[in-house]
Formats: structure tokens, C-alpha cells, sequence
């Protein structure tokens, strides 16, 4: 029997099938990643009466069904309601903020712990506008939160470990009550 | 004499492509990695809103999607031109939302991991508010408190 030459695999078309596979990933794939604010909702209770809470310690925010903003029943542009919701939960009031930089106005908040934003929103104004809203909210929390971190730990709160971001989020808890007008 | 050898003319070696389908095969595998599959078909049109204070959503198998939105153009002979619900593949009415939020809690492998199911709604910006509180009292109802607003992130404006 004469001696057969050994036959090597042509692995040129390896490269075609891989290509193939590979256009069809490249063109199901989505890079980007999901986004979102989340939220928590209250869960529901028996109790019939609510907790009585300080007027002062609420900031009222509204949305009416023409998607025009009310904060404590005036007329404001989106743009004010972040620096608006800073003074609020900053104000400490009652002086026990050590942390709080406030003007220490008795028309407005307590202290960050007693502080609470009400999104109210009419059943006709876009959701859009509710989460341009929920935005600036948690942009004014943000930043708060931020300013306690570089004063605290020296960074900002996202790279802090999980019990310095614990100790921040008790300093300034995100409290918002959203709601039908 | 002379030290170097002269090329034969005309004898090019070629670029060897042996190593060509190693090189596709990495990128291959880096997008089969990172893919993510559309989940659903979508039935009604949902343009995110956009928010700079996102943040990303981390345990997917944990989250299950409710879709708010006008329908698309070939439905809205039998489905109006009002928003919608879409739950999975098909319109939904608010009073489907605690069917549906059972099914993606019992959908969850480790019980213990079943309190940590978010909602996450995608809706159209477009959509009126009245919908998204019915859904959000539906979830209270469903005893699934953790919500989430899909957006899509944007820089920070001021």
C-alpha cells in the first residue's frame, strides 16, 4: 500500500464562517445599557389617617395638565427646581443639621431627615414632564449628597464603599411622595 | 560579493492570513459577550424621556418591563390611538399588571431573591400621567414596590 500523504484541513474558510457569526452579532447587539431613576414605592397600609406632617416640611411640587410647574402654589421654570429643592432640604430649621449649610428659614424645612417633596401630578400632564421633574429632584439630592461625600470621605458618593454611601443616605435620605392632584 | 542576499524579483512572500480567523474569532466572542437580544417585539411606540441622574440597571433577570406608549400605526384600528400597555408580546389592560408581576416574580429562581423584583416602565414621554399612576397603584396592589423610570441618560444641561 503506498504511503498516503497526510491530508492537512484547508482552514481558509474558517475565517468566512467566523465572519458570518461575527456581522451577525455586530448587528443584534446593543451596547448601551439600561437607564433609569428608580424609585420606591409606599406600600399599602391599613392605617386609615396618615402621619400628620408639618406643612413647612413639605415642598409641594406640581405638574398641571398643560405640563406647567407649581412649587408651593407659584409658577417656577424647570430650570429653578433643582437649586429650589437644594435650599429646602438644606434649610435646616431647627438647627440640629450639623452638616447643613441652610439659611435657617422657619418657613422651610426642619431638618434633611424631616424634609419630604411631593411630586403631584395632574392625571393629564405628560410623563415626560414627571420625569423631567423626578430629575431635578434627585439632581438637587445628588448634589447634596455629593457636596456631605468630599467633605466626609474626600470623593464623590458613587465611589464611595457601601457603608460610607449607608452613612451618607442617612444624612440625607431621599424622601418623595408622588401623588395624584 | 555582497553581505546581503538580493530578492529574487517578482517573488513576493504574501501576508500570511493563518492568523485571520483567530482575530475574528476575538471579536466574535467579545460581541457574543456583550449582546444583549431585544426582548420583546414592540406593539406600541416608546420614545424614553431623557434624565441625567440615572442610574444602570444592574440584575436584568430581576426586572421585568411594562411598555407605555401610542400604538404603532397598524393597530390603531382595533386599539385607538391612545396609550397602551404592552406586557410581553401583547396589549394589556391595567388590571393584567398583578397577573403579570407574578408571573415575572415566580419566573425568579431563588426565592429569596424574589423581593428584590423591580418594575421598570418603559414609557413614552408622550403618555399621560393618569396611566402611569393606575399602573403605579397596580404595583402597590402587587406588593412589587420597586420601581424604576426607564430613561435615556443625558449630560447634565447647567
Amino acid at each position: 500500500m503506498a504511503k498516503r500523504e497526510s491530508q492537512t484541513i484547508n482552514a481558509g474558510s474558517m475565517a468566512d464562517i467566523a465572519f458570518l457569526l461575527l456581522i451577525f452579532f455586530l448587528v443584534t447587539t446593543t451596547l448601551e445599557a439600561d437607564m433609569a431613576i428608580k424609585r420606591e414605592l409606599p406600600p399599602i397600609t391599613d392605617e386609615p389617617t396618615p402621619p400628620i406632617v408639618l406643612e413647612r416640611n413639605i415642598l409641594r411640587v406640581q405638574i398641571n395638565l398643560n405640563d406647567e410647574l407649581f412649587v408651593n402654589d407659584e409658577v417656577i421654570p424647570i430650570a429653578e427646581l433643582r437649586d429650589l429643592t437644594k435650599n429646602f432640604i438644606d434649610n435646616n430649621g431647627d438647627g440640629s443639621c450639623e452638616y447643613c449649610i441652610g439659611e435657617q428659614l422657619n418657613t422651610s424645612s426642619d431638618n434633611p431627615r424631616k424634609a419630604i417633596v411631593s411630586i403631584q401630578s395632574d392625571r393629564n400632564s405628560s410623563y415626560a414632564a414627571f420625569v423631567e421633574v423626578q430629575n431635578e429632584v434627585t439632581a438637587g439630592y445628588n448634589e447634596l449628597r455629593d457636596k456631605l461625600s468630599q467633605k466626609r470621605y474626600g470623593d464623590d458618593f458613587e465611589k464611595l464603599n457601601y457603608s460610607q454611601q449607608m452613612d451618607i443616605k442617612k444624612a440625607y435620605p431621599l424622601i418623595i411622595s408622588e401623588a395624584d392632584l | 560579493m555582497s553581505k546581503f542576499k538580493k530578492k529574487k524579483s517578482g517573488d513576493s512572500p504574501g501576508i500570511s492570513t493563518a492568523s485571520l480567523p483567530d482575530i475574528v474569532f476575538m471579536l466574535l466572542f467579545f460581541f457574543m459577550v456583550t449582546t444583549v437580544m431585544k426582548e420583546t417585539d414592540l406593539l406600541v411606540k416608546v420614545q424614553l424621556p431623557k434624565a441625567s441622574e440615572v442610574t444602570k440597571i444592574e440584575r436584568k433577570d430581576l426586572v421585568g418591563y411594562i411598555y407605555v406608549g401610542k400604538p404603532l400605526e397598524q393597530y390603531t384600528a382595533t386599539m385607538g390611538t391612545e396609550a397602551r400597555i404592552q406586557l410581553d408580546d401583547a396589549f394589556a389592560n391595567v388590571d393584567e399588571i398583578a397577573e403579570y408581576v407574578a408571573k415575572v416574580r415566580d419566573a425568579i429562581p431563588e426565592e429569596t431573591e424574589r423581593k428584590q423584583l423591580t418594575m421598570s416602565i418603559k414609557g413614552d414621554g408622550e403618555a399621560k400621567m393618569g396611566l402611569i399612576t393606575d399602573i403605579k397603584q397596580e404595583l402597590r396592589d402587587a406588593q412589587a414596590y420597586k420601581l424604576n423610570y426607564s430613561t435615556l441618560k443625558e449630560e447634565v444641561r447647567y
